[in-house]
């Protein structure tokens, strides 16, 4: 097994056994959406033009990506944190592959979400969303779903690393909350005005809101949109690998020069 | 010759921006001695630390550990270095038992579990294995961490104030393994505040001053370079002026007062200053002399007149004495 695969493999094992070890900020960072998916549900639902169980169908993609965004803010804080502790530097002082320890955290990070995920696609259930396309285009749609997942948490390591700041972190994280709403994660973008509108159909989430909604079969895409959410399968890889392009290289050189 | 040092250091340099941290370190270190670094704060222990493990690129200047190039060969000298205290800590998240036996993966340690075991029984930690490491004592974490670093015999082990914090069975288990490890031929680079840890574990020390080595030497021999440390102790204090005023004018150096318990000292290096002349030189100018002794500095009196500062917050010595120094 090459070097690089058995460093990420024993640092993604330490990961989820820190998870394991202290599983309540895990369990709390779940409850979110779901307490959201109720919320708006119940309470913006019944003020849009959209029928509730219709909204609700609509809301659930938009909640399952704005939960992937947050690996921003996960990622961040995690690589902030660790770099706190000095943790990152004692594996920098270990005969390990320079890009195991980033990759291992957006690994890690990827099982915890898809666990996470669970409930918030039960209550879903529950309150009237189905798959209603068919099997290999919803196994697509999860695939998109966590490949933006691991595009958010590799930008969220890389200024986590250069800001190396938990608490710096923790602001940005309260901050990066408006950003699903500044797309169509929580509602139709169809008749926000022309540059709001502009704005939002160019947010990464917007793409890959469209591409999950398209594939699950909840949402047809919308018509006269921008381009990533016009094709939102195609925008929505676009989006994700141009993240991973920008932000894992700089992140992975980072934590090998040591900030 | 590769093999005689394990640490070799010549002219590196690291500033942080304008601010100059390293200028010029020159560093000997021979193989399976324990060398102490010591120096006041600022004066770049941290930085060349730092450096030699590979966590910062030297600016300038060149280093060999166990024979391998720092910056051209570093991944080779990970698989040689170990590192703990400041410059790396264990996972607070992970418990003991879990920390070592990644450590121990990631060394490639045949049998990973086996060894956390080994390791968690010689440094007693075995009741606490399987608690989260963030719940430890400080003496606890201080051991666990030292164990992380021997999860495979290292060339070069750094060790950053190895026992402060730690009561006297802990201290125990370290020096212990100091030594252990030196005798199978592992060098030790230790950096400490503490004097006291120096002198009891370190073969040679390197006095850092200003982002280079002032001082090399033994214990013995640096404090050879300063000296003898002449003291008087008086009846009552009203005659600490006289006293001092002699022994100002036989090493023309000020003394510094002890009020608390009568006595005044200074160092010198004056060969002719024998304890008979001290004493017939005190009597003669009236001084009640209960005491008189001339006796080798402490590493704390080698610090201060070598570096022109103070090594810590002096807590544990009389608070009257720097105001007197």
């Amino acid at each position: 097994m090459s070097t690089l695969a058995y460093d990420t493999i024993a640092l993604t094992g330490r990961q989820l056994r820190r998870v394991r070890n202290s599983p309540g900020l895990a369990l709390l960072t779940q409850m979110m959406p779901v307490n959201m998916l109720l919320f708006f549900g119940y309470v913006f639902g019944s003020a849009l033009a959209l029928p509730g169980r219709e909204y609700r169908a609509f809301l659930v993609p938009g909640l399952l990506v704005s939960t992937a965004a947050g690996g921003l803010m996960t990622g961040m804080f995690q690589a902030a944190a660790d770099t706190h502790r000095g943790v990152t530097d004692r594996f920098r002082t270990l005969p390990v592959s320079r890009a195991a320890v980033p990759l291992a955290q957006a690994a890690a990070d990827l099982v915890v979400t898809a666990l996470g995920m669970v409930p918030l696609l039960l209550v879903g259930l529950a309150v009237g969303w189905r798959i209603e396309g068919s099997v290999p285009e919803a196994m697509g749609a999860v695939g998109l779903l966590l490949l933006f997942r691991f595009a958010c948490t590799c930008a969220g390591i890389h200024l986590g690393l250069l800001t190396r700041s938990e608490d710096a972190a923790g602001q940005l994280g309260a901050s990066s909350f408006v950003l699903p709403l500044l797309s169509d994660a929580y509602i139709p973008t169809g008749n926000l005005p022309g540059w709001l509108r502009t704005i939002a159909e160019w947010n990464p989430i917007s793409a890959v809101t469209t591409a999950l909604r398209d594939l699950f079969g909840n949402a047809p895409v919308p018509r006269g949109a921008a381009w990533p959410v016009a094709h939102p399968v195609a925008g929505a890889l676009v989006w994700s690998l141009a993240l991973i392009a920008v932000f894992l290289p700089p992140a992975v050189r980072r934590h090998g020069r040591g900030v | 010759m590769p093999t005689t040092y394990a640490v070799l250091s010549e002219g590196l340099e690291k500033r942080f921006g304008a601010v100059p941290a390293l200028r010029g370190l020159d560093l000997a270190i021979a193989r399976g001695t324990v060398c102490g670094l010591l120096g006041p704060n600022g004066a770049g222990k941290t930085t060349a630390v730092r450096l030699l493990t590979t966590l910062l690129r030297p600016d300038a200047g060149s280093a060999r550990i166990a024979g391998r190039d720092l910056v051209r060969e570093a991944a080779a000298v990970r698989t040689l270095i170990a590192v703990t205290g400041q410059y790396a800590s264990v996972d607070g998240d992970l418990t003991g038992r879990e920390n070592l036996r990644l450590f121990a993966r990631l060394h490639r340690v045949r049998g990973p579990a086996a060894r956390a075991g080994e390791l968690l029984e010689r440094f007693g930690l075995t009741e606490c294995a399987d608690r989260r490491a963030a719940t430890y004592s400080g003496g606890m974490r201080r051991r666990l961490d030292l164990a992380a670093s021997l999860v495979r015999r290292p060339e070069v082990l750094f060790l950053d104030e190895p026992t402060t914090g730690l009561d006297p069975a802990g201290r125990g288990y370290v020096r212990q393994a100091v030594r252990d490890l030196t005798a199978d031929g592992t060098t030790v680079l230790l950096t400490t505040q503490y004097l006291e840890e120096a002198d009891q574990l370190a073969d040679d020390i390197a006095l850092m001053d200003r982002g280079r080595i002032a001082h090399t030497g033994s214990p013995a021999e640096l404090k050879a370079l300063i000296g003898w440390y002449a003291e008087a102790v008086v009846a009552h204090p009203d005659a600490l002026g006289t006293a001092a005023a002699v022994l100002d004018r036989l090493t023309g150096r000020e003394p510094a007062l002890h009020r608390e318990r009568a006595a005044a000292g200074v160092l010198t290096t004056d060969p002719t200053l024998t304890l008979p002349r001290l004493v017939r030189e005190l009597d003669a100018a009236g001084v009640p002399l209960l005491d008189a002794s001339l006796r080798p500095p402490t590493l704390d009196d080698v610090f201060l007149r070598l570096t022109g500062t103070a090594s810590t917050p002096r807590t544990e010595t009389d608070p009257t004495e720097e105001q007197a120094a």
